[in-house]
């Protein structure tokens, strides 16, 4: 830096002491009331943003669907043969069937047989004109994440409710929750918006990155490369 | 630790190239294409802006008629893993998002599309011209999205690709494994599309650490080299060829150089290191 810098600099410190204003004269001490009023005035602004964030925030974020048909878990787990596998199974190569197609469905419900509100809309909109069912997947991770079944459920021997929550014996599908954002499902953050505690037990585990690497260092000692999870 | 991937052992994955057996003939390319989903033109006159994750290279002896001879040479990722420091390949230490990292389970180097923002500084620091930078969004002809590979991720526009070994068939074939109460994967389970696509046979891929494997034999051969060695980045693409030429035109060698003298000297501490 050359010298007139350095006289700039310090003259430019100088100034504003030659034009501070005196210091202001009160008339009367502060009151305690006008900060009272301050102090509220804040709160309420304080509460206000907190109550938008909490609440108001993930109700504009999530858009809301219906699946297409609201499938009932518990009543069919008495009926089939081989629990979760007649409809969620392994093929031979390894890979997951992931959510049933119409296959898994059509030995049975040809026609109707109860004449349930969801079991006529099933075979009328699907079964009969052979259309495969929609379905919304809760779980769905992006294009480029590389997920197996076979290595957690078989490999490391881990039961479906600990990621999924206990969805596979409810009478009921939950609401699919998108994020308008990413278009991801909300089960991928988890239903805690601020993502502290545990979630509740029944709720699907939050599958973000770092949630797939904390237990993957837990279990495995690392986190793993990129290439583990990536494709 | 960190070089072990849960129960099996840290594999070495790698390629040998029988350059006698390449007739250049391209299938490779071809295989890798359809294989990874990569993008490609209507005109791909302009070789410096197409995307190939394995390139067919032409080199000649630059002799008169008589004595002329080429030779194909078909480049993939050379998945460098450098000397001693064992995962230090020339584009993961210059990436500054951690787009591409090294895999110390199978010794593949990574390129994650979603994180990679297209500074292409490990392009520049690719001693092999093995990653491509993609300059437009691919166009795909008519109805051929629907029959791309959902295992391999499609990329787009400002994002740079490479070759990965075919990945995502590993990933498969573990998963198969894991189905199977399996440990280790056959040699055949996990083979590359551009290895299972040459006529000829001259591409062999396997674990270079195993010595079941006809990778591990091939290596050791005594016309085997590998490019650039003498920059330290321990290729785990090695080739053979009967011709000398050929083996000098894989370095930059001065004059009086002898290649062969060199080529086993530099050798023998990769050697070592493998082994560790
Ligand atoms: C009769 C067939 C059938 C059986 C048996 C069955 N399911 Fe399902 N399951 C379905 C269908 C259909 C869906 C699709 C609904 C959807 O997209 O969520 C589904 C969805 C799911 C999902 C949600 C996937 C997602 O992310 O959207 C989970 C988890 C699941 N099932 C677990 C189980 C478990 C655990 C069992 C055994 C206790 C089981 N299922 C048994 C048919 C079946
Ligand atoms: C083993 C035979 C069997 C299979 C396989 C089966 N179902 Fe059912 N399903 C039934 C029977 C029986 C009922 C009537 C149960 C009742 O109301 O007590 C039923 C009822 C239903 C209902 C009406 C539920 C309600 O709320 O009353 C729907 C919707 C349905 N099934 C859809 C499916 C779908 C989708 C699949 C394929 C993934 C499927 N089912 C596979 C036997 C089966
Ligand atoms: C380690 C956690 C974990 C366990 C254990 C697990 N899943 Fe999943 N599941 C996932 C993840 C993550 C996805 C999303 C995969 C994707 O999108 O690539 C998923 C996807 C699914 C899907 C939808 C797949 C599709 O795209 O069609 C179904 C159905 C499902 N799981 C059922 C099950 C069942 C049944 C079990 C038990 C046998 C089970 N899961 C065990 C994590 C788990
Ligand atoms: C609750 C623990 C847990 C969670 C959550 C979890 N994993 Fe895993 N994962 C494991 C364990 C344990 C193994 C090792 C299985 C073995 O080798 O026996 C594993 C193995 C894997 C493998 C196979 C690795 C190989 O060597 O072939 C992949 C891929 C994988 N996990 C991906 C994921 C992804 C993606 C997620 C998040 C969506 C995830 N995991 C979430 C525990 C978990
Ligand atoms: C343990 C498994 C795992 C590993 C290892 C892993 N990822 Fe991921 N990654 C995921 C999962 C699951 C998601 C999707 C959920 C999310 O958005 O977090 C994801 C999402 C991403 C995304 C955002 C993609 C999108 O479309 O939203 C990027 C970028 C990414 N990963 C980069 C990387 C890089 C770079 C590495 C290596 C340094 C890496 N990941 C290693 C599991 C993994």
């Amino acid at each position: 830096m050359s010298s007139t810098d350095k006289n700039q600099t310090v003259s430019s410190e100088a100034a504003p002491d030659s034009v501070t204003p005196e210091p202001e004269i009160h008339d009367s001490p502060p009151s305690t009331t006008s900060g009272w009023a301050v102090f509220m005035f804040f709160m309420i602004g304080f509460v206000g943003s907190l109550l938008s964030g909490w609440i108001l925030f993930p109700e504009l974020l999530y858009s809301k669907k219906e699946q297409p048909i609201d499938f009932n878990h518990a009543i069919h787990l008495d009926l089939v043969y081989d629990g979760c596998n007649s409809c969620h199974y392994f093929r031979d190569d390894g890979t997951f069937a992931g959510v049933p197609g119409m296959d898994s469905c059509v030995d049975c419900h040809m026609d109707v047989m109860t004449g349930a509100p969801e079991e006529v809309k099933f075979v009328d909109e699907y079964v009969t004109p052979g259309i495969e069912v929609p379905w919304l997947i809760y779980s769905e991770q992006p294009d480029c994440v590389f997920f197996s079944h076979s290595a957690h459920v078989i490999g490391a021997d881990m039961s479906c409710e600990s990621c999924h929550g206990d969805i596979g014996t409810s009478t009921h599908l939950p609401v699919y929750q998108e994020n308008r954002l990413t278009g991801y499902s909300r089960d991928i953050w988890g239903h805690s918006i601020s993502r502290l505690g545990k979630p509740e037990p029944g709720e699907p585990k939050p599958m973000k990155m770092n949630d797939c690497a904390d237990c993957h260092l837990e279990k495995m000692g690392h986190k793993g490369a990129c290439f583990q999870c990536h494709k | 630790m960190k070089e072990n991937n849960n129960h099996s052992n840290a594999k070495r994955y790698g390629m040998v190239i029988d350059l006698d057996k390449c007739t250049g003939c391209g299938s490779c390319m071809v295989a890798c294409y359809s294989e990874n989903n990569v993008p490609f033109k209507t005109d791909e006159t302009n070789k410096l802006d197409s995307l190939n994750w394995i390139r067919v290279y032409k080199i000649s002896n630059n002799k008169p008629y008589p004595h002329s001879e080429v030779c194909y040479l078909p480049m993939p990722c050379m998945q460098c893993d450098g000397i001693g420091k064992h995962g230090h390949s020339p584009c993961v230490s210059v990436c500054p998002a951690v787009a591409t990292d090294y895999d110390y389970s199978t010794g593949i180097v990574s390129q994650i599309y979603t994180r990679c923002f297209g500074c292409r500084y490990c392009m520049a620091a690719c001693p092999y011209h093995a990653r491509k930078f993609n300059w437009w969004d691919p166009v795909w002809p008519a109805d051929m999205e629907k029959y791309l590979s959902p295992n391999v991720s499609a990329r787009m526009r400002g994002v740079v690709e490479k070759c990965s070994f075919c990945f995502h068939r590993y990933q498969l074939a573990r998963d198969k494994a894991y189905l199977e109460k399996r440990q280790e994967l056959a040699e055949d389970e996990y083979q590359t599309a551009c290895a299972q696509g040459c006529p000829t046979g001259a591409i062999t891929f396997g674990d270079l650490n195993n010595k079941s494997h006809a990778v591990y034999k091939l290596k050791k051969s005594p016309t085997a080299f590998r490019l650039l060695e003498r920059l330290e980045t321990n290729p785990k693409v090695y080739y053979l060829s009967s011709k000398s030429w050929v083996r000098r035109a894989g370095d930059n060698y001065l004059a009086h150089e002898e290649t062969e003298k060199i080529n086993n000297k530099v050798k023998e501490p990769y050697e070592a290191k493998e082994h560790l």
